[in-house]
């Protein structure tokens, strides 16, 4: 049982600092219903029972979401042998690994870049475009589903969309006359990837920036405006500022929901198609890399870049809040 | 005079086309499995077969269980620490976040390292095993949005005052939670519930790194296998989407007691007004 010396290595910082916590608690509630119940157990006197109601979903995560992950941390530092090291964090240096990291974070970048941008425009356009109150409606409602429609049947969809039989390659080739397969496009590939990713990027852009653009006050255009300044001057110097960190923290938002995307990289492109997650899946299937520790650092690299990633959105979402209050 | 919203309007139609394409495209083709006619033929053999069915079903059954282990995990928890620990508040809320930060790729390989061969717990080792470890899964990644959503609903009753209530009259604190609390927060763990299954409905990493015959890997290898059927899968896959979110939404306004369709005026004769 190798995971003991690290969970219970764990467990106690959590129990104190929630511990703490707890003496506050107890000072404000001594004059309570509890605290004839707590002065029959003089023993106990110090220790707050209340605790015991969180055991349930502590041990519950404690082995099924914080134990898994610290099992593949610790294993990224060690050898086959159990020895810590550093090695298998070097090794992730190397030609394979690398190229697959840097395509995961191309395509999660160009797929959040592309996501953030054009949700941006369609949030721009149904909030403050002067648009009938139902567009907004209708594009709220819908990106509501399609930010959860993804996995494998949106890739089955976009495959009869523009696979190589797919209804709009054939309505180029047959209308247009253009195979767009034979001037470079293919959805099996980076592009057609990432065009498939905005159908969930563009609707959570749209929803998650709403409460932004939603906030742009019309005092400001209107103070803007009576001090003289255009419409560029006032997106240039007023509403832009104003979006950039909630745009920003969206974009890792994105940046991250693409970095996890497996299902459909599976289904469009077999697990041929390198990125992180698909390496990753391959290696727990069958030991691709070769070494199972170096299993775990990949892991632990994902994890890293997820963490880091929503960190910073939160950051920046905190920093955007200030606007909307 | 208002100008014509022009760039608006032409955002507003490229990006209606690019949503709604898509989803024809796929229903036209998921209809041209026999040549020449416009069918349901794909619909009828996807239907007809046992796997679809078996898969189906079994992905159903570990997303409802999923979704009553989670219910039966978070209330109480919720309740626990708005009542009584508001101060652990953030560390709960922080736990519940984890898994949007841990890939299910990642968790699952995990599981299969820890409650493997020569585990303290060998979960793998068994197939009841095997399928308890993918719903304990489930559970994990519906936390975010279960905890959320209970938590919301019951920022929306005030707890201390039904819980004071209730023991007043001399109910004990699982009867509490059990006929007061639960019921209250009936709709917000609805609205959980149904966004949980449409995750974990289609779900395909962590049922096919643990080998179960569910929906998601069927998904995957009709993909492989047909050209037609897997069209119509999609189609039937947005429409469960589509529901699933629908209930969500209306359970998640709706308050507590509220019925879920107003009430048939009965047709008892009118008293005539004198």
């Amino acid at each position: 049982m190798k995971w003991v010396p690290v969970f219970s290595g764990r467990h106690p910082v959590v129990f104190q600092a929630g511990h703490c916590a707890m003496t506050d608690i107890q000072a404000t509630e001594a004059s309570g219903t509890f605290a004839a119940e707590r002065a029959s157990k003089p023993p106990f006197a110090g220790i707050n029972w209340n605790w015991l109601g969180l055991l349930p979903f502590l041990i519950f995560v404690a082995l099924f979401l914080v134990a898994p992950v610290l099992y593949l941390v610790n294993g990224a530092f060690q050898n086959a042998e159990g020895q810590y090291t550093l090695a298998n964090i070097i090794a992730l240096g190397s030609d394979n690994i690398v190229s697959s990291y840097s395509l995961s974070i191309r395509l999660s970048l160009v797929s959040a870049g592309i996501g953030a941008l054009t949700g941006l425009l369609v949030a721009y356009a149904v909030i403050l475009g002067g648009l009938p109150d139902w567009v907004r409606h209708a594009f709220t409602t819908f990106s509501g589903v399609a930010s959860n429609f993804a996995g494998v049947p949106l890739a089955f969809a976009f495959i009869a969309t523009l696979g190589r039989l797919g209804l709009v390659t054939l309505i180029f080739r047959d209308v247009f006359g253009v195979n767009i397969y034979a001037v470079g496009f293919n959805l099996f590939s980076f592009w057609g990837l990432a065009l498939t990713y905005l159908y969930f990027q563009l609707p959570l852009m749209l929803l998650v920036v709403t409460p932004a653009m939603e906030g742009l006050k019309a005092e400001w255009r209107e103070a803007a405006e009576s001090l003289g300044a255009s419409r560029a001057q006032y997106w240039r110097l007023v509403a832009l500022p104003v979006l950039t960190p909630s745009v920003l923290g969206c974009f890792l938002l994105l940046f991250a929901n693409a970095f996890g995307t497996l299902a459909t990289v599976i289904a469009l492109t077999g697990s041929s198609y390198s990125v992180v997650p698909i390496m990753l899946y391959n290696q727990i299937r069958g030991n691709v890399l070769y070494n199972p520790n170096l299993g775990y650092a990949l892991a632990l690299g994902m994890v890293v870049i997820m963490a880091v990633t929503n960190l910073l959105y939160l950051v920046l979402r905190n920093r955007a809040e200030r606007w909307q209050k | 005079m208002k100008r014509f919203p022009a760039v608006s309007t032409l955002i507003v139609i490229v990006a209606a086309l690019y949503f709604l394409v898509p989803l024809y495209a796929t229903f036209d083709f998921s209809l041209r499995m026999e040549r020449g006619v416009l069918s349901f033929a794909a619909y009828r053999d996807v239907f007809q077969s046992d796997t679809f069915i078996a898969t189906l079903t079994f992905s159903a059954i570990a997303s409802l269980v999923a979704i009553v282990l989670g219910a039966l995990i978070i209330v109480p928890t919720a309740y626990w620490v708005r009542l009584k620990l508001p101060k652990v508040r953030p560390l709960v809320e922080f736990l519940t976040l984890l898994p949007l930060i841990i890939p299910p790729v990642v968790l699952v390989f995990g599981y299969m390292r820890i409650y493997g061969n020569d585990s303290f717990l060998p979960l793998t080792t068994t197939d009841p095993g095997t399928n308890v470890l993918l719903v304990i899964g489930y559970t994990i990644l519906s936390l975010p949005y279960m905890f959320r959503a209970v938590d919301n609903g019951m920022a929306a009753i005030d707890i201390a005052t039904l819980t004071e209530a209730a023991e007043s009259l001399g109910a004990s604190r699982m009867r509490t939670i059990r006929t007061v609390i639960f019921p209250n927060v009936r709709s917000a763990i609805m609205s959980g519930a149904f966004l949980t299954f449409s995750i974990s409905l289609g779900e395909f990493v962590m049922a096919s790194l643990l080998n179960r015959p569910a929906f998601g890997p069927y998904l995957v290898q009709m993909g492989q296998d047909y050209a037609y059927q897997p069209a119509a899968l999609a189609i039937m896959a947005f429409g469960v989407t589509w529901a699933s979110m629908a209930l969500m939404q209306l359970f998640a306004t709706r308050k507590p007691g509220q019925r879920l369709f107003p009430r048939i005026p009965s047709f008892t004769p009118r008293s005539v007004k004198p």
